[in-house]
């Protein structure tokens, strides 16, 4: 690392799994310094034994996602000046994910709820003649534009309150997911999306406290997206499509 | 919750606004100047209409509270979906007991 100013951060690192317990480490303080960076620092000189995950560096992958000073942040992009309190930083795994070991969680619930909420494209019976023509200025178009940028971080999936009292529930980022599918107009069964987002671990469970988009790296809204699904669903159930 | 859930949580909650504004505009004139329980009682025994007024009431809370004591039960006293739904039909049946035993008393019917 280049040298910088001489003060020194004091941090706290979750080490273990579930059980585990915090541990401390001094790390010179930088100027433009992320929360990654302080974090590789502890992993090269420290305590090379030290788990964590990161990828792209750029905010782009979504897999550096932690919990700091007891939010979710994506720590590639999370500057220590902008997050440390009193010259303290305190860095744990991301919250309603079961632990690994350190500050790596098992994704594997928060991928398998993408594809309960059909999160993915169905296409539609046979080859097409032509290209489906979906102009930028459609409603579908638009409501998918605004949903679909998501980097998977799981950010908005540690945020949410909603999670944490009820593990089966979906959850923002699937959901938001979801809403992008169904306005995929070029999908095979978009009916399909609702019958899965209905489900009683579904988009109706969600309370709108809007931590998913507060918390969101790249500002997205997934309680937007949700209350979306949730009139899209209410008016196919008045219709009796599912 | 399943969508139908949801529209009857919501519906409910509709159905009661104007109950609850009409319900709290009465209180508010009927009480001024004092009223006594016999006065109140002189009031309302016989009359139909705020009967099916109240019994519409209570039908829309109970079923408004029940619903959401399915999700408390789930998100805070860490039920399952089973045991969450009981409880919530136990509530419903519990408000419904109650509601319509006293608009039964207040109104006479």
């Amino acid at each position: 690392m280049s040298a910088g100013t001489n003060n020194a951060l004091q941090v706290k690192v979750w080490r273990g799994d579930a059980d585990g317990a915090y541990e401390s480490y001094e790390v010179p303080q930088q100027e433009n310094q992320t929360v990654l960076d302080v974090v590789t620092y502890i992993q090269r000189h420290l305590d090379a034994a030290l788990a964590y995950r990161f990828a792209c560096r750029v905010g782009v992958c979504g897999s550096c996602a932690m919990t700091v000073n007891g939010r979710p942040r994506w720590t590639c992009r999370t500057h220590v000046s902008r997050v440390a309190q009193n010259g303290t930083l305190e860095i744990a795994p991301l919250q309603n994910l079961p632990v690994i070991r350190d500050l790596v969680t098992d994704m594997t619930p928060f991928f398998e709820k993408w594809q309960e909420a059909r999160g993915r494209f169905v296409p539609g019976e046979g080859p097409r003649d032509t290209l489906a023509q979906v102009p930028p200025e459609q409603t579908e178009r638009a409501a998918a534009s605004a949903a679909i940028e998501c980097i998977n971080c799981g950010v908005c999936y540690s945020a949410c309150d909603v999670v944490a009292w009820r593990e089966d529930y979906l959850g923002p980022a699937a959901l938001n997911r979801a809403w992008a599918a169904y306005n995929d107009v070029r999908d095979g069964d978009r009916t399909g999306v609702l019958k899965a987002v209905s489900a009683a671990s579904g988009c109706n469970n969600c309370h709108t406290h809007q931590s998913c988009a507060e918390h969101c790296p790249v500002t997205l809204n997934p309680t937007f997206s949700i209350a979306g699904l949730k009139r899209a669903t209410l008016k196919a159930s008045l219709k009796g499509e599912l | 919750m399943t969508p139908r859930l949801y529209l009857l949580q919501r519906g409910t909650a509709f159905v009661m606004v104007p109950l609850v504004i009409v319900h709290l505009a009465v209180i508010m004139i009927a009480i001024q100047g004092g009223l006594t329980a016999e006065e109140i009682l002189a009031r309302t025994r016989g009359s139909v209409s705020w009967a099916l007024f109240y019994g519409l009431f209570v039908l829309a809370a109970s079923l408004h509270a029940g619903i959401g004591m399915q999700a408390i039960s789930r998100e805070w006293f860490g039920l399952g979906q089973r045991a969450a739904a009981i409880s919530g039909h136990v509530f419903i049946l519990l408000l419904l007991v109650l509601g319509l035993r006293a608009v039964v008393g207040v109104y006479g019917i």
